[in-house]
């Protein structure tokens, strides 16, 4: 058997004294600040790197003539060439067109059943935990998934959708297809994306109506104050602030909509559904217009930045109230 | 001072360490055996490229490995990884277009030293496939890859069904003439509004399946099939990129309605955005009588044991009232410039180039383009579908294959998908367009465009 001998030490002179150590005699004599400084400097490097380097370079591109594809061509500063041809271009104008249509049309439908849903699950009743479950399902899948699996949902001939759709109205199911008729595609991908990330707004929605102090509505039952009227003057108001937020989230991700989208439809039938983010992947890493990519993705950058800024002064103002 | 004297030692001995493992990490690496990537298109053939590959593998010790892609996003990712200059193939079968860019950008190996050096010559190899694949500038003796997969767009039919008694006579009644493969476009629309909506063994089946894909190249690679022989080209022959009455021509016109048409009256329901896969999916799953498809695909059809064997029948892309012609497809391999193992991949292509790897490839189910195999006696006997690839390849036209050619496809597919699936405005004013878009991209890449 094997004894082994511990260390006593209490036996070792100075054991119990605070040492400080080299590193921490150095940090000893450094200000709050520098000590700040050097915890946020490696996030500010990688932020850096990452991002305001990559933007820099990309605003200096927008400027170029440089097209990856033919990378052997002199690359030459055409000025504000590539912003004007982008704001003449009629096309361009049109997946903008496109892309307010969806942006609107997506986050008004999800905000009214988001906040519908969030009515619902706010009341206390049996198995509310599972259908909560069940409705954020959705969201928690990847868009690529929702992408591929809609597809075959929406397939004319073998797809139930279709056959939903007969059954209800009577139309047979392979006459009509969702994603490939030019007055039915822009509707699915608002449909499609509806479902997906409506469970996002309730869950916003949800934790405003669960701000609302029950105090409030004790106080308009003393008042006899209906159902109606206290969703009028109660619950509506003080979710406002959270429907806004949630606006301005869906209406941000929604502008720059591309995996689903593309999944769905490509962008079809014809350039029905193409949305500006998929005309500038186009642009960017198929057709490899690299200045003329940089540019658009400035405006776009610029567009959401500035609306956003509007967005959330009023909704600062909204706050205030 | 003794402190820096103690740093400089440790990083002495650390480069040393690092050295002694590097060293020891290389022969491990030599003790392992060398290895080449080789980068394609996630396909049939590529499964055959792979076993092929194994005979490499015995004769030099080098270890294959394989990067594969969907079509859909082959083009995307390997010409972002040739772009970016990166290291992760060393062979690479790359599409016909892309050999304009890849010589320009030098993004592949010249192989003209290789090819002298080696013995091998281009004239041993069917000569669309040498100005399809290999050379840039076209028709002059620059090569950039060696001929790999010979391809083209032909069509299947369900031989079974055109030769059922009730069938034979309910079409011979209706437009006075026996039901055979079709000779011509109008025959072929004929045949596929005969079968549109028919009920066959208590299914509905229809007419015809046509590529009609927006994303990448698909609606493009149908159209075209169509509009060659319809007297569509590219641009004028004698005035190099001048486009216009050309491109755009009452005929070609003509051609892309014929599309459409075909398109509307003769397709299964949703086919608005489908290629290679929705195409071999509605024939397997006894959908369509005819399906435009590339040959590759053909090998895998004919295994197939719904509708393939006796079930199936092969003939050539028809012909229209200007020409007929088929859109070639198929690839070379070539060398990529940035590999670490150009002297290992070089020997993968003097390999390949061999007689008797080019045999078993077609075998196995690859397509060669060496005229010692394709134009042996026994070839046309060697697969059902044999002759009409044969013919195929004589009548073969390609799509730009300039620098610039992914902005000029994207404006095709962007115009015809507009038109034909879309419904938006007349085919005149799609090809206008084309002819506008066409020109804006010549004029960018410093290309004179003659106006007329």
């Amino acid at each position: 058997m094997t004894t082994i001998l511990q260390p006593d030490h209490a036996t070792i002179p100075g054991v119990n004294k605070p040492v400080k150590s080299r590193a921490a005699r150095r940090v000893h004599g450094l200000s709050d600040r520098t000590i700040a400084w050097l915890f946020v400097a490696p996030t500010i490097a990688l932020l850096l790197a990452i991002n305001i380097f990559p933007l820099i370079w990309m605003i200096r591109l927008s400027f170029t003539n440089l097209n990856l594809s033919m990378s052997y061509l002199p690359l030459r500063f055409v000025g504000l060439d590539n912003f004007r041809d982008i704001l003449t271009d009629e096309d361009v104008w049109f997946r903008l067109q496109t892309t307010a249509q969806f942006v609107i049309c997506s986050v008004a439908l999800q905000v009214v059943v988001g906040f519908g849903l969030a009515l619902l699950i706010n009341r206390q009743f049996r198995g509310h935990s599972f259908w909560t479950t069940v409705i954020l399902l959705p969201m928690m899948l990847s868009p690529a998934v929702v992408g591929n699996f809609w597809t075959l949902l929406l397939q004319p001939q073998i797809g139930p959708f279709n056959y939903l759709i007969s059954l209800f109205t009577g139309v047979p199911p392979s006459s009509f297809s969702m994603t490939g008729q030019v007055s039915l595609a822009p509707w699915t991908i608002v449909l499609v994306d509806t479902w997906m990330w409506a469970p996002y707004v309730m869950l916003i929605c949800l934790a405003g109506l669960r701000s609302i102090p029950d105090y409030i509505y004790e106080a308009a039952e003393v008042d006899r104050a209906s159902a109606w009227r206290q969703f009028w003057s109660i619950t509506l108001p003080m979710t406002v602030p959270f429907l806004m937020l949630a606006v301005l989230f869906r209406a941000i991700e929604n502008f720059k909509m591309f995996d689903m989208v593309n999944l769905l439809t490509s962008g079809g039938p014809g350039s029905t559904t193409e949305l500006v983010s998929i005309s500038l992947k186009r642009a960017a890493f198929e057709k490899w217009r690299t200045g003329y990519s940089s540019a658009l993705a400035i405006i776009l950058f610029v567009t959401v930045f500035g609306a956003a800024n509007i967005y959330v002064k009023t909704l600062n103002k909204v706050k205030q109230r | 001072m003794r402190r820096m004297n103690w740093l400089r030692s440790t990083a002495a001995s650390a480069v040393l360490a690092v050295a002694a493992l590097g060293g020891l990490g290389g022969g491990e690496a030599a003790a392992q055996g060398k290895q080449l990537t080789l980068c394609w298109a996630a396909w049939d053939p590529a499964n055959a490229l792979v076993e092929l590959g194994k005979d490499f593998t015995k004769q030099s010790g080098i270890e294959m490995k394989y990067e594969f892609v969907p079509w859909t996003s082959y083009a995307d990712r390997f010409l972002n990884e040739l772009n970016s200059h990166g290291k992760l193939c060393d062979l690479i079968i790359g599409d016909s277009q892309w050999i304009g860019g890849a010589a320009e950008n030098k993004w592949y190996v010249k192989l003209n030293d290789f090819f002298d050096k080696e013995h091998i010559s281009m004239d041993d190899f069917v000569p669309a496939t040498v100005v399809g694949y290999s050379q840039w500038p076209k028709n002059t003796p620059n090569y950039w890859a060696l001929p790999a997969m010979a391809d083209a767009v032909g069509w299947t039919y369900r031989k079974d069904w055109f030769s059922r008694p009730e069938i034979q006579s309910a079409f011979k009644a209706k437009y006075g003439r026996d039901l055979a493969p079709p000779k011509t476009y109008d025959e072929l629309k004929q045949i596929a509004e005969f079968f549109q909506g028919r009920e066959i063994d208590g299914k509905k089946v229809y007419g015809a399946y046509i590529f009609t894909e927006r994303g990448s190249e698909g609606i493009t690679m149908g159209v075209t099939n169509v509009l060659y022989n319809y007297g569509f080209a590219y641009d004028n022959p004698k005035k190099p990129y001048q486009m216009q009455g050309i491109v755009n021509s009452a005929d070609a016109a003509k051609g892309l309605e014929f599309y459409k048409e075909l398109y509307k009256c003769c397709t299964a329901p949703g086919m608005t955005n489908a290629y290679m896969q929705e195409g071999l999916d509605a024939f397997k799953s006894g959908q369509v009588a005819m399906q435009m498809n590339w040959f590759a695909f053909f090998p895998g059809l004919y295994k197939d044991p719904n509708v393939g064997g006796d079930k199936i029948g092969f003939f050539v892309n028809p012909a229209g009232p200007k020409g007929h012609f088929t859109q070639l497809g198929g690839q070379g391999i070539s060398v990529v410039a940035t590999s670490d193992h150009k002297d290992d991949a070089l020997a993968y292509i003097k390999w390949f180039a061999q007689p008797a790897v080019q045999q078993k490839w077609w075998q196995i189910g690859g397509y060669s383009a060496l005229k010692a195999v394709v134009d042996a006696p026994d070839f046309p006997k060697s697969a059902a579908f044999a002759p009409q690839f044969l013919e195929s390849m004589g009548i073969v036209k390609d799509f730009w294959a300039e620098p610039s050619y992914a902005q000029l496809l994207l404006d095709m597919q962007k115009r015809v998908h507009d038109y034909v699936v879309a419904d938006k405005g007349t085919a005149q004013q799609a090809l206008d367009l084309l002819v506008k878009d066409w020109t804006k991209v010549f004029k960018e890449q410093g290309k004179e465009v003659a106006s007329q």
